[in-house]
């Protein structure tokens, strides 16, 4: 191991919430300390080199490929992952009807989709279904044909809106 | 009830419980069992495992394509600080593969690489970044050989060979059949028609690259975690390879994050980390980069294909010659059995009363194919329905029409000695049409009076596949799916099974299928799976085998559960047993439902009386009816059937072909939850859009056969802004053999989507695009060829000539066949 590699950097941030210190090797992304020195191991990656969306995380609200950013950028953010989505309370709304709509087939993408839904619905509370796929088009899902996660996004807005929303019948059951 | 081919009635499994109550789990929309730890990002994964003391392996891959391995250094790998250990080809020797017929690969090579990411040599070491340094210090000394690119090259060049075994040269299999007399079935028709078509190859690309970790402990066994979907055969090779005993062998399977086909191989980086681990006596880890994916691929084979197929008037079909030519790549994988399913069930779905197949299989210095969705069958499919719309324009019939009209028939048994169960392709091709408003919007063959503008067409293809293959892997005889249930007197069910949930919802099932017999909550069951220590084994998920096979075991063992139960309760109760119900977590007498025990009790009583309560269940598909060499492949317990209607824009100018939406009807059988179903079929026709339109796997033939984009970036994939439209009709004809008459949903409906696209092509421009991916420019070929009063036509020209082995002839069903070939005379003329 070389001497670069041992000198560790110290960092402090705010991580679901919580503030956080965590020394590791400065040339860490910050996929990498939050997997491998936080044990948070529910954000996920696909390439590690910025082109799939799974890494996805929000660093002060907005979605950042965690494999693109170094662990070091993150000093004094506020960074949140999947595992700050719950509450107390419950599921968040979007959690909620990713399980319940089966947005989540194998789930490895899932926590990358979340956050960018999560992102989106904190701008725009109505968005249409293009507006949808324009957002969602930077994480790739190989399970679903993202037609589960567009409903699921739908279905949560609606229900963060106040309203009393269920998935269309054709949706869990086909067309007639 | 239905009729079998006898007139007999067959008991749908699971009927009992169907017929005594409406069903309370079994075809509702329950969310997956799994669901919400997926959420929450509480789901392990195999890289999200880290165990104290663990090292982390890389392995070092060849990066030339064919050569003989004249010397590994690993010295300075050995003397750099942190490294633990460092392997090479000669400390596993024993080599290994998927089928018993190809045992062609070794862990690390030992005395030849065979294409660019065939493994020579690994570490261990105490970080990745270590690992990886060691591995670049690692010196490999290659003496290069000629290169086989294609499959072309393979069928002429025979040295040297990439394997010294195999049917000649690099022609690793050969096949040829023949079920009734050819000459007699296209004698009879009115035309015959030869095509040529080409499917290039494609992989599975799951979002999660596949990881293992191994920990050989002080008690000298061995665990291994590893993202795969047949934890049964990695346990197996793991024996063979490492030389122990598989007693102390256990293998867990951990979620998948997509697999596709893709983690169906035993690989040598599960093998690798096992020895490394062993060696130093820690834990150890490997996690493949995006790039390694690419290059361990077993993915779908390229094929060559050529179709004569001889047709009447009214478009019966009389007798049909397929010939298909794989591209194997450098190893053996399941190669053996996509040959064999690339001319399997072109008989399934419309009548084929002669039918002849030749399938050719070749090493090639690429990385090495195998089985994805479908496996070995939409490359025919997408020939066949391509072939079935021109013979359509040819006879000038409505091609939904002429479909309809010569389906197989339910019940019966194919030229080819395919047992068809149920089969509901009329009306899934019905839904369709009428979906799509086929009839008023397809303009038939008439292309000046056209019904939707030029450039924008419909196009229809069906297709049908596997429930689960109806033979083993390696010959037993053996259930193929085993399920323990274990009750605990708090009223506690615990189901056990040896299948890996790969995001298909394959434990939720085993949830659903065990509450529904056992009257309780699904959310009620812990599921338990794919782990050799804990549960039986299953064979594994592939061959869309495991609702019905895991379902149908499922069920027996809840209803041997149920019968104990019953009995407790009847006596505790003075109730007839006939009169129990299980329902709503309870035990009641259906004349007096107020009489009754929870389910809980239920469970204490019986335990009173018989003892600590656990049942099991397995399956075994029925013998198939083939007795011929080569009949162990297409053989299922029932056939899923699926029909698709796509739309496409065309442009002219640029090539570019658009889906704005697909129609697609799928015969489910009986849904165990139609969510789930749907969420399978819109994934499936999302996979075939993609490899439709864009994905790819090429390499630069002549220079060094590198893959040419091993990246998530640059092969292409549909994103959300290329997903289409998804219509999709769930047609329910129950199956006798499937649990609660379910059959398969995982493949069957990526089937139709390519050769319907290729259809809807036609009918927007008027151009053939017989090879996938219908990129751009061969659209664009096709019509400046069109223009130059050339064929409209993109695709290969001709097969390869090749010196087929004398066919194995077997008389068909209707000829009298017995299902065994006929004794080869010999015949000089």
């Amino acid at each position: 191991m070389t001497e670069a590699r041992r000198q560790k950097a110290h960092v402090r941030f705010t991580l679901n919430g919580e503030e956080t210190e965590v020394a590791f090797a400065p040339h860490k992304t910050l996929l990498e300390v939050l997997r491998e020195d936080l044990a948070l191991t529910g954000t996920k990656h696909g390439c590690e080199l910025g082109e799939c969306g799974t890494c996805a995380v929000l660093v002060d609200g907005r979605s950042v490929l965690s494999c693109l950013m170094l662990g070091l950028e993150a000093e004094g953010r506020r960074v949140e992952t999947v595992e700050g989505l719950a509450t107390e309370n419950g599921l968040h709304p979007l959690q909620e009807t990713f399980a319940d709509t089966g947005a989540a087939q194998c789930g490895y993408c899932t926590p990358g989709f979340l956050l960018v839904a999560k992102e989106l619905l904190a701008q725009n509370a109505n968005p249409s279904r293009d507006e949808i796929k324009e957002v969602l088009s930077g994480n790739l899902c190989r399970c679903t044909g993202y037609v589960k996660i567009y409903e699921a996004v739908e279905l949560a807005a609606a229900r963060m809106r106040g309203e009393e929303a269920e998935l269309p019948k054709e949706s869990v059951f086909g067309y007639e | 009830m239905s009729k079998n081919r006898n007139g007999n009635d067959t008991k749908v499994n699971g009927a009992d419980v169907q017929v005594k109550k409406d069903l309370k789990v079994v075809g509702k929309p329950f969310r997956k069992v799994d669901a919400r730890s997926k959420c929450v990002g509480a789901t392990k994964f195999a890289d999200d495992i880290a165990l104290p003391r663990m090292l982390y392996c890389k392995l070092l891959r060849s990066h030339v394509p064919h050569a003989l391995i004249k010397s590994i250094d690993t010295s300075k790998a050995e003397a750099l600080e942190g490294v633990h250990a460092c392997i090479t080809g000669k400390d596993l020797p024993i080599p290994y593969g998927i089928l018993p017929v190809s045992q062609d690969e070794h862990a690390l090579c030992v005395d030849r690489v065979r294409f660019v990411g065939d493994p020579v040599a690994a570490v261990a070491a105490v970080d990745e970044d270590t690992a990886f340094d060691a591995m670049n210090l690692i010196e490999v000394e290659y003496e290069p050989l000629p290169t086989i690119a294609g499959i072309e090259e393979a069928v002429e060049v025979s040295e040297p060979r990439i394997h010294d075994y195999g049917d000649h040269g690099n022609v690793h299999k050969l096949v040829n059949l023949e079920f009734g007399d050819m000459d007699e079935g296209f004698a009879e028709a009115d035309i015959v028609r030869e095509d040529v078509f080409f499917y290039e190859g494609n992989t599975h690309l799951p979002m999660e690259q596949h990881a293992a970790v191994a920990h050989f402990d002080a008690d000298s066994k061995l665990t291994l975690w590893s993202s795969t979907q047949t934890p049964h055969y990695v346990h197996r090779a793991l024996a063979k390879t490492l030389e122990m005993p598989a007693a102390h062998i256990r293998v867990i399977a951990t979620p998948n994050g997509g697999g596709f086909g893709g983690k169906s191989d035993p690989f040598n980086h599960e093998i690798v980390v096992a020895e490394l681990s062993r060696r130093t006596r820690r834990p150890v880890k490997v996690t493949l980069t995006r790039e390694e994916v690419f290059y361990c691929h077993r993915g779908r084979h390229p094929v060559l294909m050529k179709s004569r197929i001889g047709v009447k008037r009214d478009g019966s079909i009389t007798a049909l010659d397929f010939q298909s030519f794989l591209d194997g790549g450098a190893y053996g994988s399941y190669g053996v059995a996509s040959t064999f399913y690339t001319g399997a069930l072109q008989t399934v779905t419309y009548e084929v009363p002669r039918y002849r197949f030749r399938g050719l299989r070749a090493f090639t210095n690429k990385p090495p194919c195998g089985p994805k969705r479908g496996h070995g069958t939409p490359q025919p499919r997408f020939g066949l329905e391509i072939q079935l719309d021109k013979v359509a324009e040819q006879l000038d019939l409505d091609p939904a029409e002429m479909r309809l009209k010569h389906l197989v028939k339910p019940y019966t048994v194919t030229a080819n000695y395919l047992r068809v169960g149920s089969m509901g392709l009329g009306r899934c091709i019905e839904k369709v049409v009428e979906g799509s408003d086929w009839k008023n919007r397809f303009s038939g063959w008439d292309r000046q009076n056209r019904k939707l503008p030029e450039g924008r067409g419909l196009g229809l293809a069906c297709s049908s596949y596997i429930c689960g293959a109806g033979l083993p892997i390696y010959w037993n005889n053996m259930p193929h799916s085993g399920v323990q249930l274990r009750l605990d007197r708090q009223g506690g069910v615990c189901v056990q099974c040896g299948s890996t949930d790969i995001g298909q919802g394959s434990d939720s099932v085993l949830a659903y299928v065990v509450a529904e017999v056992l009257g309780i909550d699904p959310f009620d069951i812990r599921v338990i799976t794919a782990d050799t220590d804990l549960t039986p084994v299953d064979l594994g998920s592939y061959s869309s085998r495991v609702t019905l096979m895991t379902g149908n075991a499922a069920i027996q063992a809840a209803e041997r559960a149920r019968e104990l139960l019953t009995m407790a309760v009847a006596e505790k109760l003075s109730v007839p047993v006939e009169n129990l119900a299980f329902a709503e977590r309870r035990v009641f007498d259906v004349e007096n439902p107020e009489v009754g025990v929870t389910f809980a009790e239920a469970v204490v009583l019986a335990e009173s009386k018989f003892g600590t309560i656990g049942t099991v269940g397995s399956y075994t598909p029925p013998r198939s009816p083939g007795r011929y060499k080569g009949a162990g492949v297409g053989p299922s317990p029932a056939y899923s059937y699926s029909a698709a209607v796509a739309e496409v824009d065309v442009d002219t100018e640029t090539g570019l072909v658009t889906v704005p939406r697909i129609w697609v009807a799928h015969d489910i059988g009986k849904s165990i939850n139609p969510l789930l179903v749907i969420g399978q079929v819109e994934g499936s026709i999302y996979m075939g859009l993609g490899e439709a339109l864009m994905e790819e796997m090429t390499y630069r033939a002549n220079r060094n056969v590198v893959h040419k984009f091993p990246s998530l970036l640059e092969y292409k994939s549909p994103t959300t802004l290329e997903m289409c439209d998804v219509v999709t009709y769930l047609v329910e004809d129950p199956d006798p053999n499937g649990p609660f008459g379910a059959k398969e949903v995982g493949q069957g409906p990526l089937l139709p989507v390519m050769p319907a696209i290729a259809n809807a092509v036609y009918d927007a421009v008027a151009v053939r695009i017989d090879e996938v991916p219908i990129t751009p420019e061969k659209v664009l070929a096709a019509l400046r060829a069109k223009q130059q009063g050339k064929p409209a036509r993109f695709g290969p020209a001709s097969v390869p000539e090749v010196a087929w082995p004398e066919p194995l002839k077997v008389l068909t069903p209707a000829e009298g066949g017995d299902g065994k070939e006929m004794p080869r005379v010999a015949v000089h003329s």
